[in-house]
């Protein structure tokens, strides 16, 4: 198969970027998409120009690590898979693929297609967390949980934190993220000790950091590589909302 | 002169040793931790938690991560599970089998204090991972759930779905969280450690590189801890994460910390195979999958050829025609055998001709009879992101067809050596996890990587670095303005413009694929004599390749993903040197390492216990000169030595 891709280039935070045309050809259907960038890269390698930065590690869609905009998608166009877990074959033959890095204010681009979410650690270190000691602990066992009840803290907690949710919407909003962490942390009684403090701490931090506001478009959850439902979204309200009138 | 290797193992018996050890070790008074301080390099389960721990204890802490959050670092994508000797499913497990077990899987080679440390410190992990809001798996009581992983006759392993390591990572990185948010540990995301600063013979910081500026930084500390995990990617294609690398431990080894069994690897049986030759990384499928699937290659040729050639599905293929060939060969632990036995097994068959796929090199994995038994709603419950996984790579249904799965490298068991303390062979270094070689001996028993890392991060290294430090309480902030931080910064300086000047014609993946080949096909799942010496030449002469027609594009001061791969690279160009080696000189077969020249007549792993029951020890000579051996004589006090049985 081959490929036109237009890919944003920017040389560091204070450059101003463009976009660059690149041909790839020979390529399988069964490469991946960030094997395919490596493939272009060894390209511009041998011909002495610099190779497209872009963030990966595990490429096995649990790390969190890769990102993009893939044709305007976060992720690009696979339902509930990470750009590292998109295969060639879901594009057409001389396809033009357009690649942007993360869209967010909040998110600024370091190089290329690389951009800082270091945000993110910082919302969850406002409350993302159960305050217990190493060792100060009872037995595992001693407090039962329904299943029910770990089951969703479950699926709350397959946030890889990869920052497609702010990324794609509208309003920069990253109330999936900190809602799959107090969601998650809400369903066990381990985490519901903390749960007020959390809520409210986690969303002030959001909002300090400069991520907008959330309209429940849905367009967060349509992206979401781990399907994280905006559920979600909902305990967090009620969580924050119950703290609040507390206070 | 050679390394002095003290294991400092204390005295008495087994299930006593750790407990006499903590009473006997120093402690280090509230006040006086807060003037130590402590680097702690990498950031997975055994980073996190030990910056977590040390942090709340009081020292201050600085870590330092290659990714743009801790929370990526590779133990994310262990799938699986965790160990622990709870033993709540009432199947008779204690921390003695779950000793045994290691010890057995580890065929005889790691050392008893250790593992058996490891085996009673587990219990203590999964509550504290529960207390973190871990959501392990329950069952409808609401208790914690098990499965059983490879090596293993009992249910002790802990999950959360086929997402274990990240649940346990984001455990360990949310604690961790809680103390960069309290203040006793600062975070340096992006910034990789170019070498260690050894002063007086002690470690007493580090050169890093910050990998979005280029800027050379000095950071200095009363100790230093490495826990940058794993070298597999020196095969290139493996199942590590892209920017998994040995270059941190191989710095310590530089500087003269010994670094011990380089041979011992992990080549785990269920991975997807290669597709052609662009691949950059393989990706695994859980060891957890064994527990309902059934590995099976055609007992005749011509159904081979068929499914080859795709005039037959594997589901065509008969029962009876079926060779179940881990269910054959070793009727009591059948699909659950350790994983370097799968591995072997799997290669045996694909040798005699009976791979699978185009290449021959796969076999299947099939979950028929576990959906005829259980229903598809149970099996999707249990593995429905795995099979989606691999639905999505291989355009293939395994509710449908079995799946294909083919070894690949995964782990490696071989490490800096550290004493009884994590303490490396330089007075203030350590290695924790993965990074160190101490518990696993020549294989790794799935579900145990995780254990390890909590482990050492949670429960051991707090109290064992105690001892060391409280001998620095009145020792200053560590100066980082001496001549061997300078020597250093300027070692890793020029290592860097010689890297930017050759400007060759081979790009730095070129070689690195180069140098998997060469390992893969010479220092893989068999190795023998003239395999290694072989592998031996050929890497000596791609590294000189390497050091004249490497080309690094780019600028040093900036942001620079192929200057971090090369000097990555230039490690491995090291490192894959004396893993052949090695390998060469540990004449027998143990574990994950298989000399061809050292089999029983069934073709199992042939030890040679009065030759080489000892961890072999490995001193920096310098690039080009042949390092030198010394022997940690491994004891065996407390359990029988045998040939590993998984037959009956």
């Amino acid at each position: 198969m081959k490929f036109t891709l237009k890919i944003w280039r920017q040389k560091d935070a204070k450059s101003k970027g463009a976009f660059q045309t690149y041909q790839v050809d020979n390529i399988s259907p069964d490469t991946s998409f960030l094997e395919m960038l490596d493939i272009l890269n060894n390209d511009l390698v041998h011909k002495g120009e610099e190779p497209v930065a872009f963030d990966h590690d595990c490429r096995e869609g649990i790390c969190g690590m890769c990102s993009l905009h893939i044709n305007g998608r976060a992720h690009g166009p696979g339902k509930a898979a990470t750009t590292c877990q998109i295969y060639m074959r879901k594009f057409k033959d001389g396809e033009t693929i357009v690649i942007e890095p993360w869209r967010s204010a909040a998110f600024p681009v370091i190089k290329d297609l690389v951009v800082n979410r270091g945000a993110y650690d910082e919302i969850l270190q406002a409350g993302g967390f159960v305050s217990v000691r190493t060792n100060s602990v009872p037995d595992a066992n001693a407090i039962p949980i329904a299943k029910a009840d770990a089951d969703e803290s479950m699926d709350a907690a397959a946030c890889i934190g990869c920052g497609a949710c702010a990324a794609t919407c509208k309003n920069g909003s990253a109330m999936l993220f900190v809602a799959a962490r107090v969601s998650s942390l809400a369903k066990l009684p381990q985490g519901r000790v903390e749960g007020a403090r959390r809520a409210k701490a986690m969303v002030a931090k959001m909002d300090e950091l400069g991520f907008g506001n959330c309209t429940n478009t849905g367009a967060c959850q349509a992206e979401c590589p781990k399907a994280v439902s905006i559920a979600h979204i909902a305990r967090l309200n009620r969580e924050f909302l119950a703290a609040k009138l507390e206070d | 002169m050679a390394l002095k290797l003290d294991s400092k193992i204390p005295a008495g018996e087994l299930a006593q040793k750790w407990s006499n050890h903590k009473a006997a070790i120093k402690v280090v008074s509230p006040a006086n931790k807060r003037k130590l301080d402590i680097i702690i390099v990498g950031t997975g389960l055994g980073g996190a938690s030990a910056a977590a721990s040390l942090g709340e204890l009081g020292y201050n802490v600085k870590v330092f991560c290659i990714q743009d959050s801790p929370r990526r670092a590779h133990s994310i994508a262990a799938q699986g599970g965790i160990n622990a000797a709870k033993n709540y499913q009432n199947d008779n497990d204690s921390v003695y089998r779950l000793f045994y077990d290691t010890i057995k899987g580890g065929d005889y080679r790691a050392r008893e204090a250790n593992v058996y440390r490891l085996a009673e410190v587990s219990n203590l992990i999964i509550d504290q991972c529960v207390a973190q809001g871990v959501p392990f798996a329950r069952e409808y009581g609401g208790l914690l759930a098990n499965r059983s992983f490879g090596g293993a006759q009992v249910s002790r392993t802990f999950y959360a779905r086929g997402q274990t390591g990240q649940q346990l990572l984001l455990g360990a990185y949310a604690a961790l969280n809680k103390e960069i948010a309290a203040g006793s540990v600062k975070s340096y995301p992006r910034h990789e450690m170019l070498d260690i600063v050894i002063e007086d013979g002690e470690a007493k910081g580090i050169i890093a590189r910050n990998l979005v500026t280029g800027e050379i930084e000095r950071h200095g500390a009363h100790a230093v801890v490495i826990a940058t995990g794993g070298y597999g990617n020196v095969f290139f294609l493996s199942t590590n994460a892209m920017g998994s690398n040995g270059s941190a431990a191989f710095q310590c080894y530089r500087k003269g910390a010994g670094f011990a069994n380089p041979c011992f690897t992990q080549i785990h049986p269920t991975c997807i195979p290669i597709h052609g030759t662009q691949q950059s990384k393989l990706t695994l499928m859980s060891e957890s999958l064994r527990n309902d699937g059934r590995i099976w290659v055609p007992k005749k040729m011509e159904d081979v050829q068929a499914i080859r050639s795709g005039a037959k599905k594997p589901s065509d293929i008969a029962e009876e025609d079926r060779d179940y060939y881990l269910e054959r060969r070793y009727p009591a632990f059948g699909n659950l055998v350790p994983r370097d036995v799968a591995s072997r097994a799997a290669k045996e068959r694909c040798d005699a001709g009976y791979g699978v796929n185009e290449t021959g090199l796969a076999v299947f994995l099939d979950f028929k009879t576990a959906i005829e038994r259980l229903g598809k709603d149970i099996i999707k419950q249990r593995y429905g992101n795995l099979f989606d996984m691999y639905e999505e790579i291989t355009d293939v249904s395994p509710y449908e067809e079995p799946m294909q799965i083919f070894p690949a490298v995964h782990y490696t068991m071989g490490g800096i050596w550290v004493d009884y303390n994590l303490m490396t062979t330089i007075p203030g270094l350590y290695a924790i996890g993965e990074a160190n070689f101490s518990d696993h001996g020549a294989n790794r028993l799935g579900a145990s990587a995780l254990m390890q890392g909590l482990a050492d991060g949670y429960f051991v290294l707090p109290y064992t670095i105690g001892d060391y430090l409280s001998a620095k309480i009145q020792a200053p902030k560590v100066d980082t303005t001496t001549a061997a931080f300078d020597e250093a910064e300027k070692a890793v300086k020029e290592r860097i413009e010689k890297l930017m000047s050759i400007n060759g014609k081979q790009s730095v993946d070129d070689i690195h694929k180069r140098l998997g080949n060469i390992m893969w096909d010479n220092v893989g799942m068999a190795r023998t004599k003239e395999s290694l010496e072989k592998a031996i030449s050929e890497i000596q002469a791609l590294r000189k390749e390497f050091w004249q027609d490497v080309k690094v594009v780019g600028t040093a001061d900036s942001f620079n993903v192929e200057l971090e791969k090369a000097l990555r690279v230039a490690d491995f160009l090291e490192l894959g040197e004396l893993m052949a080696r090695d390998a060469l000189n540990r004449e027998e077969s143990c574990g994950g390492h298989f000399r061809s020249e050292h089999q029983t007549e069934e073709g199992e792993a042939l030890r040679h216990d009065e030759e080489f029951a000892y961890a072999s020890v490995w001193e920096y000579k310098g690039m080009d000169e042949a390092p030198e051996l010394t022997k940690e004589p491994l004891e065996y006090e407390f359990t029988h030595r045998a040939q590993r049985n998984y037959k009956n």
